[in-house]
């Protein structure tokens, strides 16, 4: 395998992998305060529908993304409304949510298209277009780094950049500020959160809110930037695999970039190659496409370090003394 | 001379706090009824009661957990309205819970700034609050080492923690619920030091307690609650223990259990070199040796989180262990295994856990269904793999008639019944069994007095019909009246073996401290000593 | 004191859930403009106003009757069982094997063994999940969506590089043999002197169906085993000290889980398809959580849910069939009944609640 098709694959992993980043950093807000989110592939659906529909109506790809934010937010609020206002079942109120959106977005899709629940495709300014970094192309003839930084860091779309810049901003917030202290907090023991005069029903409402927007964006992402326009279905999963990365990840931001980064990595190779051949035998693709399923699994299991979710996530906060 | 000091006082300075008619109700249940009082500041004032009298109520609406329905606080003369916590902290009050609200894996600097940050970044919060607990060590003997994790500290460093949060909230008013319970009685001196320094500071403490002995120790004014109402505030001083548990239960209350002398038998239960660790590898129990006799009461003296929950729980089969446990003569399985509750109790283990609404019973089951609970097996309740509804509701019947449940309506919930009728419930389950061995823990915990008479009279009537009994209570009196012997446990070991009649709570408490013989010391020192040699141990071995 | 009588808790408050979902649905309809009543006439219609309608109806309420009770009873043990999709899955590739290599002679013994090895590779699938819960506390939620995944591409696998006979090009097995034909409801009825349309896919399953609801009936509330997993369900630490082993208990439960949903393949793999297709399961699994919430974890409600969601989604495809109204209209009144009687039953209940109190006062 020569250098080329390295980049090659590690810059289609990095395409791959800012939607599962997004959406894990999305969780990972959401979780760390006690709220837990199965609805990440509901959110981020709605999102990428609302995204190609008004970026096609209006030709403007960010209004695209402020809609899909929106969208998402309206689902946050009703996961909020679930699971902190009425105490409902956060595991419930997440798979409805997934499936209001893969209903919602196709009975959209059809009335204002008609085109059989999928947007038309987005050309122009209804698409993020890659942005190519400063010296990409004097630099792209040196040797090794040349390719590295001209084909593999330069020449993705700016949401790209905005999710690996999201880690280190996560990580700040979490553990660096007053609000990041109270989110781990409510998410340990909101209690404590709440016997120190904080509002526990403010601080997760916040955390959802804050998965609403980053799901948005990685939703908008997947109709506008990996792919020119909506379909059906058009998450495939990935909300699921951003749950899976985030326990890989053991609830810490750095480690959810290097969990996606890995998932990434592996969809980018399922992409590329169909079966894999070892020689003596031979990788099927859907081994591949189970990978990240199986690797969660086995991560769960406690085989390979113990994965230990906050204290408090997944049950109501119920005031008592 | 106090008391001139309080008139002097009560003269020029308004009440730290003052409730005038507070009411409260949960449903149908009058929680508080009409209560006020006035505390007046630089004073300790005790509120005492039985379970469920409506002290933990009162001040959870003083904290802002709950709205009164009906009254008015004063806060150092000014009205003040306080509906949620941050009113209350803003009102200068502090509030050490009985559970505490810390986050286990926060260290202690940042439980104590949760919520008091001075900005939008930690490092400046951090820093300021580094030198504030510094200064409050020194002022108060109020020590922790603020990097640690609070899941690393011991419960009374944790407590430290909880009133070092109140401190550094600048409360003037500090309000204690149960803050004994989780204390070794040397650890209980230590806090009731701290409690001096800070009346001596002018602070106002209000101790909420059920139990006698602090209240006397400690307190300048105390008000008695019963049944959510205020039945009377008088100065420490010129009252006495026994006018008080009258107060409080609203009769002449016996103080001791009526029974004879007991006619020990043959052994029952033998325990040796019994040790259990649990999953986080810590070593629980550290080579138990006991035995029980029939016809006899062993009470296991000692402050919760000791060892005892676990030394019942292996004897219940619900957890397993190493070591030698002999019933009747003939050795048990401990490996958990092939051993469980199921094995013990046809063993004639019967065994009233210490918190009956976790373990002893299924809350939302009804009392029939509860009653076969354990015994869900047994023939007699159904043949083959059928459960017999009939059976267990005309068992139910009849237990709850002889056991005077109220109502005594089996279709009812677990849940729907009070404390004192579930334990009767799961007392007249394990009792009526007729088993050789009883394993019984906190048996009259949250339940209300005429209960507490019921249950005690059934533990020593079995006792004399010779049957073998362990007793495990952290409450003294209990153990003291109802034990033909004593045993106190102290992390994980017992630390001696007395006769009720040969020893005083004086020489229990020091026993339950890790303390064998009289210190050479002052206890409290002795104490710290013994607990940061016991850390050292513990580090040791977890680093080995 | 309850809050509230037992009927109210159990027919009230998803009924009152039921209307909710009905009215934003409605207005979902508006939304998109269409009519509602007319949308509702159609499905009725389509539904419910033929034996051949009925027939749909009937054979998708059976599958949702064996994933709705497979999630039920996972519930009585506290365990959310998201994974019936992928335990149907594999129930289907259980069906598969016995229907393809054995010769039945006759469809009753080949229903029979069909049935043990639906419940067994579903069960099977539902054991690995069921195990690391136990043991090592894995959250069964993640590991059975993960597993839904998995089986997914198993069967993708099995059926591209397995089963697929020579020469097609079709991911999917060969046609079952007709001896291992299910009867339909017009055969089973036509000796009664009942006409019932030959075309619509309903079949013995239905029956079979019914018999696991009244086992499951049995199972939960008059037996030691179901004792033992409603006692698990409500406290871990009480089953422990009663001796109920929470590990047998909960795995015990999710086979039992699993193996419903398995047996879900011999109505939609054997009945209907008589081959094994890829995504046969077609959602089923998650229709079990709908069900299973609005039947209240009772196998007659379960019974009721399933034959409401076979009329939504039989008249569902009535209306994709003569309006414009996509499909995907069920999975939005699915997830508006999982909403409102799962996530949102608080939002329903306290106001409830706190009527039936007021009314008590005034009573007493």
């Amino acid at each position: 395998m020569d250098l080329l098709t390295i980049v090659q694959i590690l810059d289609s992993t990095l395409r791959l992998a800012t939607p599962l980043l997004l959406a894990c950093l999305a969780g990972l807000f959401s979780e760390r305060a006690g709220i837990f989110d199965i609805g990440l592939e509901g959110k981020m659906l709605a999102a990428a529908f609302f995204s190609a529909a008004v970026a096609y109506t209006s030709g403007s790809v960010w209004l695209g993304l402020l809609a899909g934010i929106a969208a998402s937010l309206a689902l946050s609020a009703l996961h909020g409304l679930a699971s902190i206002t009425f105490r409902g079942n956060q595991l419930i109120s997440g798979v409805a949510i997934n499936f209001l959106a893969a209903g919602m977005t196709v009975l959209i899709a059809q009335d204002w298209f008609s085109q059989g629940g999928r947007t038309p495709s987005l050309f122009g300014g209804g698409r993020f277009e890659p942005i190519t970094l400063p010296f990409a192309d004097a630099l792209a003839n040196v040797p090794v780094l040349g390719p590295i930084y001209s084909e593999l860091l330069s020449g993705h779309s700016i949401l790209v950049y905005v999710a690996l810049a999201t880690v280190p901003l996560t990580w700040w917030i979490l553990f660096r500020t007053r609000f990041g202290l109270r989110l781990r907090a409510v998410g340990e023991a909101p209690e404590a959160v709440d016997t120190a005069g904080v509002s526990v029903v403010g601080l997760r409402y916040a955390a959802v809110g804050i998965c609403g927007i980053l799901c948005g964006i990685a939703g908008s992402y997947l109709a506008t930037g990996l792919q020119a326009g909506f379909v059906k279905d058009m998450t495939a999963g990935r909300g699921y695999i951003a749950l899976a990365a985030l326990i890989f990840a053991k609830w810490r931001p750095w480690y959810a970039l290097g969990a996606c980064l890995l998932f990434g990595l592996l969809q980018a190779v399922a992409l590329r190659y169909q079966n894999i051949d070892l020689g003596a035998f031979e990788i099927p693709v859907q081994f591949m496409d189970a990978l990240p399923y199986i690797l969660t699994v086995v991560i769960l299991a406690g085989f390979v370090g113990k994965a230990i979710p906050p204290r408090a996530g997944g049950e109501p906060y119920v005031k008592e003394r | 001379m106090a008391q001139e000091l309080d008139t002097g006082r009560q003269a020029t300075a308004a009440p730290a706090i003052e409730l005038k008619g507070i009411s409260k109700a949960f449903g149908p249940v009058q929680a508080n009824k009409d209560i006020s009082i006035r505390v007046m500041p630089g004073t300790i004032h005790g509120i005492i009661g039985e379970n469920g009298a409506g002290k933990s109520t009162l001040m959870s609406i003083l904290y802002g957990f709950y709205k009164a329905d009906a009254g008015e606080v004063f806060i150092n003369g000014r009205k003040t309205e306080i509906p949620d916590s941050q009113a209350a902290i803003a009102a200068g009050i502090g509030m050490v819970f009985q559970h505490f609200k810390l986050v286990q894996n926060f260290t202690v600097l940042e439980n104590v700034i949760l919520g008091a940050e001075d900005g939008r970044l930690l490092r400046p919060s951090l820093a300021k609050a580094r030198g504030v607990l510094k200064q409050l060590a020194e002022e108060y003997e109020l020590n922790v080492d603020p990097d640690a994790l609070i899941q690393d500290l011991s419960v009374g460093h944790q407590q430290r923690v909880e009133i070092l949060k109140a401190l550094y909230r600048q409360a003037d008013i500090l309000i204690l619920d149960e803050p004994t319970g989780v204390l070794t009685p040397a650890e209980a001196d230590h806090l009731f030091r701290i409690l001096d320094n800070l009346r001596r500071e002018g602070k106002t403490i209000i101790l909420i307690t059920h139990k006698l002995r602090e209240i006397m120790d400690i307190t300048d004014t105390v008000s008695v609650m019963r049944r959510g109402e205020m039945t009377a505030t008088v100065k420490t001083e010129g009252t006495s223990p026994e006018e008080l548990a009258e107060l409080m239960v609203g009769r002449k209350v016996l103080l001791r259990v009526e029974k004879k002398a007991g006619n020990p038998g043959e052994k029952v239960l033998e325990v040796e070199g019994l040790t259990v660790t649990d999953e986080a590898g810590v070593v629980r129990l550290k080579g138990i040796d006991l035995h029980v006799r029939a016809g006899e009461i062993l009470g296991i003296a000692g402050v919760s989180g000791n060892g005892q929950s676990q030394l019942l729980q292996v004897l219940g089969g619900i957890c397993a262990a190493t070591g030698m446990v002999r019933v009747n003569g003939a050795s048990i399985d401990l490996s958990g295994k092939y051993s469980d509750g199921q094995s013990r109790r046809a063993r004639g283990i019967g065994h009233v856990p210490e918190d009956r609404q976790q373990e002893g019973l299924i809350m939302d089951f009804a009392a029939w269904e509860n009653i076969a609970f354990g015994y869900h097996n047994d023939p007699r309740f159904g043949a083959g793999i059928f459960m017999s509804h009939a059976e267990m509701m005309a068992d139910t019947e009849g237990k709850m008639s002889r056991f005077d449940v109220r109502p005594p309506n089996p279709r009812l919930a677990a849940k729907n019944f009070s404390g004192g009728n579930q334990q009767k419930i799961v007392v007249a389950r394990e009792i009526e069994r007729n088993p050789d061995l009883l394993l019984i823990g906190q048996p009259t915990r949250g339940v209300d007095i005429g209960a507490i008479e019921f249950i005690h009279e059934q533990i020593v009537r079995l006792r004399d019909e010779g049957k073998a009994i362990l007793l495990v209570s952290v409450e003294l009196d209990e153990i003291m009246s109802l034990s033909d012997r004593v045993a106190v446990m102290f992390d994980g070991q017992i630390m001696g073996e007395r006769l009720p009649h040969e020893t005083d709570e004086r020489e229990l408490g020091l026993l339950m401290a890790g303390i064998q013989g009289e210190p050479d010391k002052p206890v409290i020192e002795a104490v710290d000593e013994m607990m940061a040699r016991k850390q050292a141990e513990e580090e040791a071995a977890h680093n080995g | 004191m309850d809050r509230m009588p037992a009927w109210a808790d159990a027919i009230l408050v998803p009924l009152i859930s039921l209307i909710l979902a009905a009215a934003l649905s409605a207005l979902v309809i508006i939304g998109i403009g269409e009519d509602p009543i007319a949308a509702v006439k159609l499905m009725v219609a389509g539904s419910l106003g033929s034996t051949y309608g009925w027939g749909y109806t009937l054979y998708y309420a059976t599958n949702f009757i064996f994933t709705g009770l497979a999630v039920a009873v996972a519930f009585h043990a506290r365990m959310f069982n998201i994974g019936g999709e992928g335990q149907a899955t594999l129930g289907g590739l259980g069906v598969a094997l016995a229907c393809l290599y054995i010769p039945w002679p006759h469809w009753s013994l080949a229903i029979l063994a069909a049935c043990g090895m639906a419940a067994l590779f579903g069960a099977a699938w539902a054991f690995l999940p069921a195990y690391l819960q136990a043991k090592r506390g894995s959250h069964i939620v993640i590991t059975t969506i993960m597993f839904n995944f998995i089986a997914a591409a198993l069967l993708n696998y099995v059926l591209v590089n397995v089963l697929r006979p020579e020469g097609s090009m079709d991911p999917a097995t060969a046609r079952f043999p007709d001896a291992a034909k299910l009867p339909t409801l017009h055969e089973l009825l036509a000796p009664l002197g009942i006409e019932f349309s030959r075309a619509a896919p309903a079949n013995v399953s239905l029956v079979i169906a019914i018999l696991a609801c009244i086992f499951v009936y049995l199972l939960i509330w008059r037996t030691k085993l179901g004792y033992q997993i409603r006692a698990l369900g409500h406290s871990e630490p009480a089953a422990r000290y009663a001796g109920i082993s929470p590990v047998k208990i909960t795995i015990i439960a999710m086979l039992i889980s699993g193996g419903l949903a398995g047996l879900m393949a011999i109505n939609n793999v054997m009945g209907e398809a008589e081959r094994l297709v890829l995504n046969a399961v077609e959602g089923a699994g998650f229709i079990g959580i709908a069900v299973a919430l609005m039947g209240r974890n009772h196998p007659l409600g379960v019974f009721f849910a399933a034959i409401l969601f076979g009329f939504l989604y039989q008249g569902g495809a009535e209306l994709a069939l003569w309006t414009s109204i996509p499909r995907e209209l069920i999975v939005v009144i699915q997830a508006l009944v999982i909403l409102f009687t799962g996530a949102l039953d608080n939002m329903v209940r306290m106001p409830l609640e706190r009527l039936f109190l007021t009314f008590r006062r005034k009573g007493s």
